[in-house]
């Protein structure tokens, strides 16, 4: 029992973080039908940033835990949204035109560019989130342990992704971003702006990629080059899960991608957890192309 | 007053005149029919004043303000709002956030002050809401303010085309085909509200195939065949004119 209640708590953090990711993917493919293959990488450059800017301005030691971890979020969540704005007027914006493939090459190729800036900058060996900034104590819930630090996940996780939600479900503006979602042109003829909805959409989805980077730099501690390669892969595998371009759907397919992965790796074997998360892809694609919340969507032509 | 001015206006798509230097003037509140036989170019008429289609040639006045090849959603900021022949609504989304969308380019609260619900912005989403549910009102729809906009019967699919058109506060609307697949009853509903539409103080453009509306409704008409204007006049001068019986009706003139 408690090995299970272990393994569902640290499945649903880490299913948090893959939420995050996940809904910028699920974001930019729903407005613009683009797979941005570089989301992986804006979720690095969110770790590297907020371990940069901690120890540059030693936020934590200056401002208190929690005070300084939430500049250290916003900090890191507004350069990451505008790396994102950028990386859509440099690599998408000018192929809005072309074909849908051509914007998925140069998503590819961006990916690469960045990965290898991140490399070059910050160096190919791992580095270390300082020790000890997240508290350590254990929480006790009807006799089983509770880490604060997986609950401080989570709930972060949760409180940005609600915030999404009632975002884009309840304002106005929100309406405006799903209606350029189902049909640009008619969006365009009611007033709605839809190059701003974009730019919009190129700063949230990173920006909350870049919140997961730094929320599994406290977490983890240690950030890597590349982690954003298997991270993006398995959000991406989420969003398609919960069904591609539809936001519960990512919230929903990341929390249970990282349960399954977590209690697979427990009960079935340590090594198997990212085969098994592959294995999940591909029995979506064949069982329900369009994920679980997904609607069947008859292809324009 | 000409609220709307076309001024020569040209589209060639390949060797194909869609519309042949065509001119005419929208007289500021009134209701004023474009009609002509299929193919006659009525639609591309809108998509250029929409700025959908850029003119080849001529200039088109709103306002008195030059708005050839003006951005679409800028031009909707100036007032010109328009329905569809082919139904496009937001079809997952409810009537009422339909209609949301329209109001959206009268806001002025930004992204963030929205996403952090600031007193201000959270001021202008009450009033929002109270204005796109007095257009629900105002077409009738206020019991479907619910339910997904492709659950509507499509006599209510076409009047919520009108409501969100109307929450970008248009001085001039356009309406394409709005009686298309509509019953009787539906169409005189239909007239009625175009004359509300009026009193509103909105200048209204209409494409219409059911002669019996155009009839009544409007108080100027444009006839197009084959992109060029043959006629134009109250309905009572286009209906005697010998060129438009000839090219619109096949010279059978008790169609009319």
């Amino acid at each position: 029992m408690e090995q299970f209640f272990q393994q569902l708590t640290n499945g649903l953090a880490i299913g948090g973080i893959y939420a995050l990711i996940a809904l910028g993917y699920t974001l930019v493919y729903g407005v613009l039908k683009l797979i941005n293959f570089a989301h992986g990488d804006l979720f690095t450059i969110g770790a590297f940033l907020g371990l940069s800017l901690l120890t540059a301005f030693s936020l934590t030691d200056k401002l208190g835990f929690v005070l300084g971890v939430s500049a250290l979020l916003l900090m890191v969540v507004c350069l990451v949204g505008l790396v994102g704005i950028l990386l859509d007027q440099a690599a998408y914006k000018p192929l809005r035109s072309s074909h849908r493939l051509s914007a998925v090459v140069s998503a590819l190729g961006m990916s690469i560019v960045f990965s290898n800036a991140i490399m070059l900058i910050f160096g190919a060996s791992p580095e270390v989130y300082p020790h000890g900034i997240l508290p350590s104590q254990v929480l006790h819930i009807m006799g089983l342990p509770f880490p604060v630090k997986r609950l401080l996940l989570l709930v972060t996780s949760l409180v940005l992704m609600v915030a999404l939600y009632t975002f884009i479900q309840k304002t106005t503006i929100g309406a405006a971003i799903r209606a350029a979602a189902i049909d640009q042109d008619a969006a365009r003829l009611m007033g709605i702006n839809v190059n701003r909805v974009i730019m919009l959409i190129f700063f949230i989805g990173p920006a909350l990629g870049g919140a997961a980077g730094v929320m599994v730099g406290l977490y983890y501690g240690q950030i890597k080059w590349t982690m954003g390669w298997l991270y993006g892969l398995k959000a991406f595998t989420a969003a398609i899960l919960g069904g591609i371009g539809n936001i519960p759907g990512a919230m929903v397919g990341g929390l249970l991608l990282g349960v399954i992965e977590s209690l697979c790796s427990a009960y079935i074997s340590m090594a198997w957890k990212d085969a098994i998360t592959f294995v999940v892809l591909i029995l979506i694609l064949i069982v329900r192309p369009t994920g679980l919340l997904g609607e069947r969507v008859a292809e324009k032509i | 007053m000409s609220l709307l001015k076309l001024d020569n206006v040209t589209k060639t798509f390949g060797g194909l005149t869609a519309v042949d230097e065509v001119s005419c003037e929208v007289p500021q509140g009134s209701i004023f029919g474009l009609i002509g036989p299929n193919g006659a170019g009525k639609t591309t008429v809108f998509n250029l004043i929409t700025g959908n289609y850029t003119p080849d040639r001529g200039r088109i006045l709103f306002n008195g303000q030059d708005i050839t090849g003006k951005i679409t959603h800028k031009i909707v900021e100036l007032g010109i709002a328009r329905t569809f022949q082919t139904i496009r609504l937001f079809q997952n989304m409810s009537v009422l956030e339909n209609v949301l969308a329209g109001c959206h380019c009268r806001m002025s609260a930004g992204p963030v002050s929205a996403m952090l619900r600031l007193p201000g912005a959270r001021r202008e989403e009450r009033r929002t809401l109270g204005k796109a549910l007095a257009e629900l009102r105002f077409t009738g729809l206020e019991n479907e303010a619910e339910n997904l906009a492709k659950n509507l019967s499509y006599g209510n699919q076409r009047l919520l085309e009108i409501a969100r058109a109307l929450a970008t506060d248009p001085s001039l609307i356009i309406l394409d085909e709005p009686a298309g697949g509509m019953n009787e009853q539906e169409t005189a509903a239909l007239v009625e509200l175009i004359f509300q539409v009026q009193k509103r103080g909105a200048t209204v453009l209409l494409i219409e195939h059911d002669m019996s509306l155009v009839m009544k409704a409007c108080q100027y008409l444009v006839v197009l065949e084959y992109g060029k204007k043959i006629a134009e006049g109250t309905p009572d001068e286009v209906k005697q004119n010998p060129q438009v019986i000839e090219a619109y009706l096949g010279s059978d003139e008790d169609d009319f």
